[in-house]
Formats: structure tokens, sequence, C-alpha cells
């Protein structure tokens, strides 16, 4: 099958390139990149379909380092096969899953298990994330050497922060003799304690427990000293204060090995979305004050925050009809992270090639994957994004099963047309 | 005429919609002196207490006030209800009203838990304490009791004491007080009183000498004494040597200052026994008090609920 891609606006930040150019794609690989002119060549072959893309973006399949799949364990939630779809519905050909599955994927057997599963679903690449500790109880380390012979990509104990400062320095020495990365889920526990939201005036006012921001700057400053320490290799992930992006620049500046990343949310939305006791904006960590999500958009324009990562984390309908408190914390975020990242260039915090650089080329090279790129020879994974039309999110009509997101019935504009993996054209509608 | 049928809270009312329930609270205040206690207002009407968190005093008095209405009331309480049976709030909460409630009276550990069930229930709620959020019939008897003593709000000052953060009782008080015209002050320790109420157009002190100074309205809060565990305040001792409400401290204030406790105090504790059955307390008038503005309350939100 040959399929080339016409008139559309081409972003491909492997070569820095953003402008027009025409792509052939023969037998699910890209053959040919061809900037400013069309493919003429046929060379006997047959008329391949031709895909008009005017007005369109098209880009390469951008690649989710943060995605909570929920199966084994929680498959009301969300199942690997869903999660894989709604990946691809939102442009994401690669996502990493994230551990706090029950049992936890801890170990080489959980591992296999979500590839296998991945491989049968059919939607975007799953790429297992693996515990840093034993049942993700901060106590014992998990076998890193075993899970990562089984395909895990990275190590987190996302959802809980590593508590113990000696083991999250053991993870990260242990983790060299594989140049394996650790992902910190940065909250101090004790500092965090029961809170539910930001802790503020407004969680006084509504009488919620609130979460300091200071919880999560604190814990980005102890886990990047132990990187110093250990040499080790840390992502910083969902940066969502303004001191904890202060933290992260001052490390860089110094020269350290350490990357970060914040979701859509943490620019997109304050804490107010939180006001009258909404549970579909309960999330952790918490949406933050306006002045936080300012130095957040400075700290993604300065390239302080490397990668835009979703957080992607369904839950069931039940959320809703639940008290705050007990209400399950999470954006189901798959299907409108790069409406939401749009929103950076429309406001000029970003051009589309910085935009698409941190959802592609930034994740591979932190992940250490050849993807992200649209290089001749390379399997075609592809997205056509058009970034004007307008829509209304309907939660109900998310793939996703978990429809809860503050961002229901919102207008959002950029929505993807269409995901070309391999030999397969995926549409939407 | 209220602009809703429930009653969550004080941060959502008008100054009308206060001075409204706090005049017909002044006409129930009346029947309440009478020989026969009880008007057929409400007769017919079925209100429940759906209490999820241990209270006898607000439960009593709402239970009492309903019955003053002529309604049938229903205590359903969290011990022996369904709640440990695995059913969840929302399912409770329709099941009572598919009882034939007319009116469901809340209360509960966790904050909003009034404002989610009024948005899956047709009965009306009223919201009797939830969290560390809201408790809007104190606020109310609070200010009705205040009008009564002091003929009015404009330019009072009222200095409320403790641990603000933690307390539905003190946050409805300073949205009601705020709203009528008086001037509030707030006075605790930092960890239990945060900077940021200041938003709110209060003052904050760390010392009662200074807060307490020319004050007409001294409202104590009760501590609760689990919090001493948790950093908060290393002492009970060092909690009444610095923020204890006695005879010497109360000089600060206005010589007619009224004092004011939510109840149950902690006697020795955040107060001391002379001033608490001293001649400028009208902690038990509050009570009294209480009754005629929950009667008021029911009242309104049922004539609320015909619309």
């Amino acid at each position: 099958m040959r399929l080339l891609i016409i008139n559309g606006h081409v972003i491909d930040p492997s070569r820095d390139f953003a402008g027009s150019a025409d792509i052939l794609i023969e037998d699910g690989r890209i053959k040919t990149f061809a900037k400013e002119g069309r493919i003429k060549e046929n060379q006997g072959k047959p008329e391949p379909r031709v895909i008009d893309a005017a007005g369109m973006w098209v880009v390469p399949g951008l690649i989710d380092m943060h995605t909570h799949l929920r199966e084994p364990g929680f498959e009301h939630k969300e199942t690997i096969k869903t999660g894989a779809l709604a990946a691809l519905k939102g442009g994401f050909t690669t996502v990493c899953a994230m551990p706090n599955t029950n049992p936890v994927n801890d170990n080489a057997g959980i591992t296999e298990f979500i590839l296998k599963m991945a491989q049968a679903a059919g939607g975007a690449r799953v790429l297992p994330i693996g515990a840093v500790t034993k049942g993700q109880r901060g106590e014992e380390l998990a076998p890193f050497y075993a899970m990562r012979e089984a395909g895990c990509i990275a190590f987190s104990d996302d959802g809980r922060p590593v508590a113990s400062p000696v083991i999250m320095r053991r993870a990260l020495e242990y983790a060299k003799g594989l140049d394996a990365l650790i992902i910190s889920h940065a909250e101090d526990p004790a500092l965090a304690g029961s809170g539910v939201m930001n802790e503020g005036l407004l969680s006084a006012t509504l009488g919620l427990k609130g979460q300091p921001s200071v919880a999560e700057e604190v814990m980005i400053y102890r886990d990047i000293a132990l990187a110093e320490l250990t040499g080790g290799r840390l992502h910083i992930a969902h940066v969502s204060t303004r001191g904890g992006v202060r933290v992260i620049r001052q490390a860089k500046e110094r020269g350290l090995k350490v990357t970060a990343e914040t979701c859509p949310h943490y620019f997109s939305l304050t804490e107010d979305a939180v006001a009258g006791y909404n549970v579909n904006a309960k999330v952790n960590p918490p949406l933050r004050t306006a002045a936080d999500v300012e130095a957040i958009k400075e700290g993604i324009r300065d390239g302080t925050i490397d990668v835009i990562a979703t957080d992607h984390a369904p839950h069931g309908r039940e959320k809703r009809t639940r008290q705050f408190d007990d209400a399950p914390s999470g954006i189901s975020g798959l299907e409108t992270a790069l409406s939401l990242g749009l929103a950076l260039v429309d406001e000029g915090v970003l051009t589309g090639l910085e935009l698409i650089r941190k959802l592609t080329v930034n994740p591979a090279g932190i992940l250490c994957i050849d993807k992200g790129a649209l290089i001749e020879g390379t399997e075609a994974e592809l997205v056509i994004f058009d970034p004007e039309k307008r829509y209304v999110l309907d939660a109900e009509k998310m793939i996703s099963l978990g429809k809860n997101t503050p961002f229901d019935g919102r207008q959002l504009k950029g929505r993807v047309i269409k995901t070309i993996c391999g030999q397969k054209v995926l549409e939407w509608d | 005429m209220l602009s809703g049928r429930h009653l969550l809270g004080i941060k959502d009312l008008s100054a009308q919609e206060i001075m409204l329930y706090l005049k017909s609270a002044s006409s129930f205040k009346d029947i309440l002196k009478r020989d026969i206690k009880k008007v057929p207002a409400l007769r017919g009407r079925t209100v429940v207490n759906l209490f999820f968190e241990p209270s006898t005093r607000t439960r009593t008095s709402f239970e009492l006030a309903a019955k003053r209405l002529s309604t049938d009331v229903i205590n359903f309480s969290a011990p022996s209800s369904s709640i440990l049976k695995g059913e969840s709030l929302l399912d409770t909460a329709l099941t009572v009203e598919a009882l034939g409630a007319d009116i469901i009276i809340i209360r509960h550990s966790f904050s909003g838990v009034p404002h989610m069930l009024s948005k899956h229930l047709r009965v009306s709620v009223i919201n009797a304490g939830d969290g560390t959020n809201e408790h809007p019939t104190q606020a109310l008897l609070d200010a009705f009791t205040i009008m009564e003593k002091k003929g009015g709000f404009e330019g009072l000052q009222v200095a409320i004491i403790g641990d603000i953060i933690h307390s539905r009782v003190a946050k409805s008080n300073i949205y009601c007080l705020k709203k009528l015209g008086a001037d509030v002050r707030l006075i605790g320790p930092a960890t239990l009183l945060p900077e940021c109420f200041r938003d709110l157009g209060v003052k904050t002190f760390s010392s009662m000498e200074e807060g307490l100074e020319g004050a007409d309205v001294i409202m104590m809060l009760r501590l609760q004494l689990e919090r001493q565990g948790k950093g908060f305040f290393p002492t009970t001792d060092e909690y009444f040597s610095q923020w204890g409400l006695s005879n010497k401290r109360l000089r600060a204030a206005r010589p007619d200052a009224i004092i004011m406790h939510p109840g149950p105090m902690n006697r020795g504790i955040e107060i001391s026994s002379d001033v608490a059955d001293g001649g400028n307390s009208v902690i038990l008038e509050q009570v009294t008090n209480g009754l005629a503005v929950r009667m008021a309350v029911m009242y309104h939100l049922d004539e609320r609920k015909e619309q």
C-alpha cells in the first residue's frame, strides 16, 4: 500500500523542520520526505492513495511518558485496549504505562502480561514502566534487571512518592548499572498529609485539607540532590508548582542530569476549578494558583520543562457521586492533551515546532527510544491534526473508559483527524 | 424570598436572605415562649436527620425545631445505618428521599457532602455541619443572638478566637458577620489561623490582648483536643495561657461585651468557668435561639419548595 500525504504543514522536530512537505508512505514505512515539492516519481508502482492535508498539521506520532492504563486490576476504569485506542485518538502512538496496577508491575511477569495485552489490543505501542519498589511500598527495590529484560522502559513508584530518601538513593544508584531512568512522583508525604487540593484560601474556605506547594518543591529538591550524589538519571513527573520549576531550573543551570514533565491541566486550569466540590478537578498533584500556572508556562517556554505528558488517570463513573475527600484523584487526559497543548501555541508560549518537540523527540530522548520522528525508512507513525477545528468536549464520547475530565463541556480547539500507524490509517470524526 | 431550596452554607446567601431568617426567627422565638410551643406550619411534612457524625446538641435542636413545626421527624444516624453495610452515601440519601422525606438535614465529617447530595436530590437539604467547611444554622443563631443583644451589626467589633482553620462555625460566622456589616477579628496561633484569612477582609491577631481591644462580641471556639498531638500547639496549659478567655483578659474588651460559645465547652482550656458562667455570657441563650432559627430555616425552605 502506498500513501501520499500532500499539502500539509509538516512538523518534524527531529530535523528542526516546520513547513510544507509531502510524505510518501510505502508498506507502512516512510519512503520519502520531500520538502517544498510534490513527490512525482512513481517508478512504475501503483498510484498512491492521496491524503490532502491542506490546513492540517502533519506530525510524528506523539509519545506520552505518563499514562495509567489500569490493567491488571482496575479494568472498570480502563483496560490496556481502551487506553491504547484512546491514545491513538489523542494522537499518541506510544504510551508509557505506570506500574500502579493490581498487582503492581513490580516483576517481569506483570511486565510481560502488559506487553502481551498491548500486542493484542492493536492500539498505541505500550511501554511499561516498572515499579521502583516491591508493591510500591517504598521498602525494597523491585528487580530492575529482570523487568528491564522483560521490557520496562523506566522505573517509577508514581502515584506514591518514594518516601525514604535511602531507598530513593539506592534506586538511583542501582539503576545506573542499566542506565535506567527513575521517574519521581515528587511529593513529601508528611507535608502533603491528607490534603486533597492545593493549600490556600480556597482550601480553607471550602473546608478541604490543603496540600502545600512546598510538599512538591522539597521533594524535587531532595531527589535532585540524590541524583547529584549518585549520578543517576532522574525525571520529575507532573511538575505543578512555581517552586518546583525554580528548583529544576537551578539544577539544570548547574548542569545536572535531570529532566521534567508537566501535564496539560497544570497549564490550563487553576485550583478554582475545584470550587463547588468538583470531583473531576481532583488530581494529584492538585491544581494550583494562577501564579503557578504562569511559572509552569515559563518553565515550558524556557526549556526547564522538557516534556508534556498526560498523566492520563481514568476512573469509573462512580467517581462523580463520591464525596470530594473520598473521590479518587486523576484526569482522563489522552484525548484532550493535544488540544490543550495547542492553546500554548495560540498564546505565544511555544511555537508549533516547540510544542511537538515536547510531545515527541524530547520524551523519546529521555526514554532512549527511536520514535517521534519522520525519518525515511522508519515505521510510519504520524498524526494529521486540524489546528483550527473547534469542538465542545463530550466526555461520554471519549474512547477512554474514564470520563473524568474537568474539560467536559468546554470548547476546545484543535483535533486529531487521522492517526497513521504502519499500515493502518485511523480516521476520527 | 430565598434564592435556593437548600441551605448549604452562608457563603452563598445574600444579606437580605440572612435577615429574612433572622426576622422570622424572632417570630418563632415568641412561639417558643408560649405554653403550647407548637404550630401547625409544616404539618404532614417529614424531616430526616441524617447524621454521619456524632452529635447530640445539634441533632436534638433540629429535631425539636422540626417537632415544634408539627413535622414527623426521623433520626437516621450513622452507627445504625446501612452505611456500615457498604451502601454509598448517595444511595442512603436517595433511600431516605424515596421514603418521603421533605427536608433532609445532613451532618458529615467531609466538607461538601451536602453540596454533592443536593445535586442529586429533589428534597431540601440543610447543612448541619460539613467537615471544616460550614455550619450555617450555627452562624444564623449566633447572628440572631448578637442582633438581640446589640441591636444591629454595622461597625460592631466581633472577635473569634481559637482553631479557626478547622472550625466550620468560625467560617460560617465570618461570612455571615461580614455580610451583615460587622468588623471581624480572628485570634489564634498561626498554626490554627493561616494568614490567608486576611483576604476575607478580616483582621488577624496572635495576641489576645490586642485582638480583644474594644470588642463588642467575643466568640470562643471549641478546641479539638486531638490537635495537640499533631503539632498545632504544645499543651492545653500553654494554649489556655495564651488564647484562653479569663476574666483578666476580658478587661481588654468593652465592659458590655457578650461572650459566646457554640458548645460543648472545654472549661479551663479555651474558657474559664467564671467567664462561661459570668454575667456577660450568653451561651445558654444561644442554645434557645438555635431552636427558633432552625424553625425559621425549615419554614422558609418549605415555602420555597412550593414555588
